[in-house]
């Protein structure tokens, strides 16, 4: 039985353990050298860790353990986990659920400028410049599996690049965004250089500390940079040399951004199923064995920063035009944070589940008010209970299909003999001894 | 040159790196047990500073002397942050153990920003004020102010707590165990030592140093914030990493010289350099020394 | 340093030759050894982990490399195969006919690509792949296709990829695990996963192929799949094989030749019947090691 009295009483300990732990920061606070008390918060809070114990007990005990089958009769939870291995499996076996959302978000979203107001084309925009951003450093994070943690230094390169180029020298939109995308790759070399040889958590610290470098050059180089009040009057971008109203410019930003976010879908998926993607892939699996395979650490690493870094770059260039202002604000540790954890609730490695955990996120906070104050929050604690619980994320990445000549045939351009001739292959590379040996020798 | 500036800045360098040398005792401690980069360490410290602050601000109403303010203040913070520690090691990191090491620094990352925006929410988002200051001594003026009598507490209290602790190290069973688990926590385990025990105690003893460290800089600076972990926290994984991860006098002698070169840097270029400076020499080191001043360099094995 | 070396290989090489005669008939005395390593040593700070190590293998050669535990025999293979940077001495590996190259200071993967291949003690599979996929992954340095061919996909590059998954796996019916193709690669049994590791090392196309244990953990069925595996390997596709191993057995009726290390150093050499013989070795071995 799951419910003992022994569980609820060490639940109720646990509750009372944490009403006590934080007593101090919730129920008191100094408001004008007066200590002002507020127990019923911490109370509220007692109640939802009582409950809260109890289910992390059922999951570990019961759940992980395989219980619920065994004692499925008598747990009172039993329906609530089947069902919800029910829901589990059943995402993980469909993973065309995930192409079909977004096919359908996509129909969504082409018609959605002209059915709703300015300001929701302006928040969606944003929107896809973070799916941008998190597809991009799934590159990095999820394929890889390179812990990158300062991400947003790429995208604020990317937007003070369009910023600068522009304010001093002119330069419009269109030539900017391909400049962005190299100088963000060039900025992801220069970061992946010397990182090479670090290994997971030490990478994650030095790329926090670049990320933050670059944003503290950039408020302190005041004179060039406009230091921490930022550049204003970035022009939005022009459309084929004409200049477009303020609203329709919106729009057509709206639907550049959009467009952009379809693209990055399109070849991150391609990427990440290719020789190159492959190679990614066995990176993060096991460092020592990709190296042995033939894989070379220097190259892919540096490959998987360039691509990327460089997404990050056209994403910085479109938040300028989109704002035309920018500051080093909008650029910190905290930003990459919440990219990251795009990326980890949708699913390490997942192109449709990180695509939609960024639009979810990027969208949760303006349509649900209450929930923008306890954003972060949620957005911390989201992260060490996916860990715990979901660390696949939301869509895991879906196993892509293989079509062997031997099974199905010649099916599509594989050549004709490459699947039988195994041995010949090899001796075409200079091993010619077998036709020497004569059976086996020992045994 | 000015020998008096020289051994302000010198001393005001020396106190800042004693309170990173505590924090990063945290960061060290937990690295060498389970090779896991505490993110939430700073905001452990933070929750210090917000305790310390608390606990001030009620005794400071009744009218309490100032020292035995700071000193219950520093107990209670103490107390506190070490259950921080505890549970915070007990829900985000030991259900995590024997996954890969991206799942509980993500973890960690998620801890931080969860108790960061946990004291923004329930306390407040702008610097506070810490309500006491530690009090002026008499017989520091003799050496004509070049030691502030906040830098003099906070050397000999925190000197005499890493004295304390590298004692405990050495030579109590409960220390012995901690390095023996440090070494090998395989062996240490069919050796009888309980593993869960010794990582739990050292999360409790590297948050209460936290907390501590979290107190001595409120009462220095007077400005506790839900934000000063991060940066301290930063700073301090800087200090443990030039010392050499994982060894305790090499994260007391990192804090050291890190709060040193900040102090010349302030004293003599400019306050706006600190933060890069110390975020440049951290990838410096990590690129170019990882095992820093005082670890010893890994063989990976295969 | 070649003629040095063939000079001090004279013995092994005819010892074999009587031995074994339809082995070696087509050898001359020209044939090169396809590895040949030359006093090699590594250090550990102060501590001595390989002690003026020579070794050679001669194509079409299935040698063993065995030892107490701690003897040294994985960090030769780590020295030869690039992960550790051999402190002092040669090593030379090259396919039969072509120039031989010297392999110190060269990363691993550029003498994966130059045919070496090597399975892992303790197994390195990747393990969120599928069994096919980690195979795939072994024919990343046989083949060519780059970021624009990714985007693209080009006909080459499907072509390519198509190859691939073909050649992927022919070599898993090669180990027998093609039933298992589509299965996650963790979720193998511990003597598939070995099966898998040799697949995925054969994929790169070796001359030279270093088994580390490869019958650690597998039941006396399984080892004796194994071995017929090790000798198909050897007569169908000439590949010289060396391997790590503990099974007594299993080395004594393989092998070719067999090196005995201790404390970092060979402390003999020689046909199986030889080192069974061998004083030094049994010393070593305190008596455990005949249990042929």
């Amino acid at each position: 039985m799951f419910l003992s009295a022994k569980r609820l009483f060490r639940s109720l300990m646990v509750s009372l353990w944490f009403m006590c732990l934080v007593f101090p920061i919730m129920g008191i606070k100094i408001v004008k050298k007066v200590a002002v008390y507020s127990f019923d918060s911490v109370f509220y809070l007692g109640i939802g860790i009582f409950f809260a114990s109890l289910a992390w007990a059922w999951y570990f005990e019961v759940y992980l353990q395989g219980g619920m089958e065994k004692d499925g009769k008598k747990s009172l939870f039993a329906p609530v986990g089947q069902c919800w291995k029910k829901i589990t499996t059943k995402i993980e076996d469909t993973p065309s659920a995930g192409k079909y959302t977004l096919l359908i978000l996509l129909v969504v979203f082409s018609i959605l400028p002209f059915v709703s107001s300015m300001y929701q084309t302006t928040i969606f925009a944003l929107a896809f410049l973070y799916v941008m951003l998190a597809l991009g450093l799934n590159i990095v994070v999820g394929i890889a599996g390179q812990l990158v943690l300062g991400y947003a230094a790429f995208y604020a390169i990317g937007a003070y690049t369009y910023a600068l180029l522009n304010q001093y020298l002119g330069f419009g939109f269109w030539i900017c965004l391909p400049i962005a995308g190299f100088v963000t790759v060039i900025a992801g070399f220069v970061l992946a250089f010397p990182v090479l040889k670090l290994r997971g958590d030490y990478l994650a610290i030095v790329t926090l500390g670049f990320g933050e470098i670059v944003r503290l050059l950039i408020t302190n180089f005041s004179d060039f940079t406009g230091g921490a009040k930022g550049v204003s009057n970035i022009p939005r971008p022009s459309f084929f040399g004409m200049e477009l109203s303020p609203n329709m410019n919106t729009i057509y930003v709206y639907y550049l951004a959009l467009f952009a976010a379809l693209i990055t879908i399109v070849v991150v998926a391609r990427l990440k199923d290719s020789r190159v993607g492959m190679a990614l892939q066995a990176l993060k699996d096991d460092e020592i064995a990709s190296e042995a395979m033939g894989i070379d650490l220097r190259k892919t690493k540096l490959a998987a920063f360039a691509l990327g870094s460089c997404w990050a770059g056209f994403a910085g260039v479109l938040f300028a035009a989109r704002n035309s202002f920018i500051s080093p604000a909008s650029f910190t540790f905290m930003d990459s944070v919440m990219i990251l954890s795009m990326v980890v609730l949708g699913g390490m490695g997942s192109i449709t589940g990180v695509a939609l955990a960024a639009l979810i996120l990027a969208l949760m906070p303006e349509y649900l008010r209450a929930f923008s104050e306890y954003r972060m929050l949620i957005f911390g604690l989201v992260m060490v209970l996916m860990m715990i619980f979901r660390p696949q994320g939301m869509i895991p990445p879906s196993k892509r299909k293989y079509y062997p000549s031997a099974l199905f045939g010649k099916k599509g351009s594989g050549k004709n003999d490459s699947a039988q001739k195994f041995s010949a292959n090899t001796i075409a590379h200079g091993n010619s001894l077998n036709e020497s040996t004569e059976g086996e020798k020992h045994a | 040159m000015d020998w008096q500036y020289f051994l302000e800045i010198t001393f005001s360098g020396l106190t800042r790196g004693s309170i990173y040398a505590l924090i990063a005792l945290g960061y060290t401690m937990v690295y060498g047990i389970i090779e896991l980069i505490n993110f939430a360490h700073g905001e452990v410290y933070m929750l210090g500073a917000f305790t310390s602050f608390i606990v001030a601000s009620i005794l400071g109403t009744m009218g309490f002397p100032v020292g035995a303010i700071l000193v219950i203040a520093a107990l209670i913070a103490i107390l506190w942050c070490a259950a921080y520690g505890y549970t915070l090691e007990k829900v985000a990191y030991k259900p995590l153990r024997g996954e890969s090491r991206l799942a509980p620094l993500i973890s960690a990352i998620g801890m931080s920003i969860f108790l960061q925006n946990y004291v923004q929410l329930a306390q407040t988002s702008d610097f506070i004020r810490f309500p006491v200051r530690i009090p002026r001594f008499d017989f520091l003026s003799q050496f004509g102010g070049i030691v502030r009598s906040s830098d003099f507490v906070i050397l000999v209290s925190s000197s005499l707590i890493m004295i304390c602790l590298t004692l405990f190290i050495r030579y109590t069973k409960m220390g012995k165990a901690m390095r023996a688990t440090a070494q090998n926590r395989k062996m240490a385990m069919l050796l009888g030592i309980d593993a869960d025990k010794i990582i739990s105690l050292t999360f409790i003893i590297g948050s209460g140093l936290a907390a501590f460290g979290g107190l001595l800089i409120a009462s220095h600076t007077s400005q506790v914030g839900f934000s000063i972990g991060f940066l301290a926290g930063m700073k301090a994984f800087t200090a443990a990493v030039l010392g050499g991860i994982g060894s305790i006098p090499g994260a007391m002698l990192g804090g050291l010289v890190l709060g040193l070169a900040e102090g010349y840097t302030t004293g003599y270029f400019s306050g706006d350099y600190e933060d890069v400076l110390a975020f440049s020499l951290l990838i410096l080191i990590l690129v170019f020394r990882p095992s820093g001043l005082l670890g010893k360099a890994k063989v990976q094995k295969v | 340093m070649h003629s040095e070396n063939k000079a001090e290989m004279q013995n092994p090489t005819s010892a074999r030759r009587k031995q074994n005669g339809a082995h070696s008939g087509s050898q001359n005395d020209g044939v090169q050894p396809v590895l040949s390593v030359k006093s090699l040593s590594k250090n550990f700070g102060g501590l001595r982990a390989l002690n003026d190590v020579d070794m050679h293998i001669m194509p079409g050669e299935i040698v063993a490399l065995i030892g107490p535990n701690g003897a040294g025999k994985t960090t030769f293979f780590n020295c030869v195969t690039g992960i550790y940077l051999p402190t002092e001495g040669e090593v030379w590996a090259g396919r039969q006919g072509e120039p031989h190259k010297q392999l110190n200071n060269i990363s691993p993967h550029h003498i994966t690509s130059f045919g070496l291949a090597r399975t892992f003690q303790n197994i390195r599979l990747f393990s969120s792949m599928t069994v096919l996929e980690n195979v795939m992954v072994g024919r990343h340095c046989r083949t060519k296709s780059n970021v624009l061919g990714a985007i693209f996909r080009n006909p080459a590059s499907r072509n390519e990829e198509q190859e691939t998954v073909d050649r992927a796996y022919a070599l898993l019916e090669e180990v027998g695990l093609q039933d298992l193709w589509q299965e996650s690669a963790s979720n193998l049994p511990y003597g598939a996963q070995r099966r898998l590791e040799i697949a995925r090392a054969l994929a790169t196309d070796p001359f030279l192929l270093f088994l580390d244990e490869p019958a650690a953990g597998m039941n006396p069925q399984e080892t004796v799949e194994l071995k017929k595996l090790v000798l198909r390997l050897r007569d169908k596709l000439g590949i010289s094989i060396l391997l790590i191993e503990h099974d007594m057995g299993m080395v004594m009726s393989l092998s070719d030749r067999i090196y005995v290390m201790e404390y970092g150093s060979r402390i003999a050499y020689g046909k199986p019947e030889d080192i069974r013989n061998n004083p030094q070795v049994i010393r070593a071995y305190l008596g455990e090691s005949d249990d042929a």
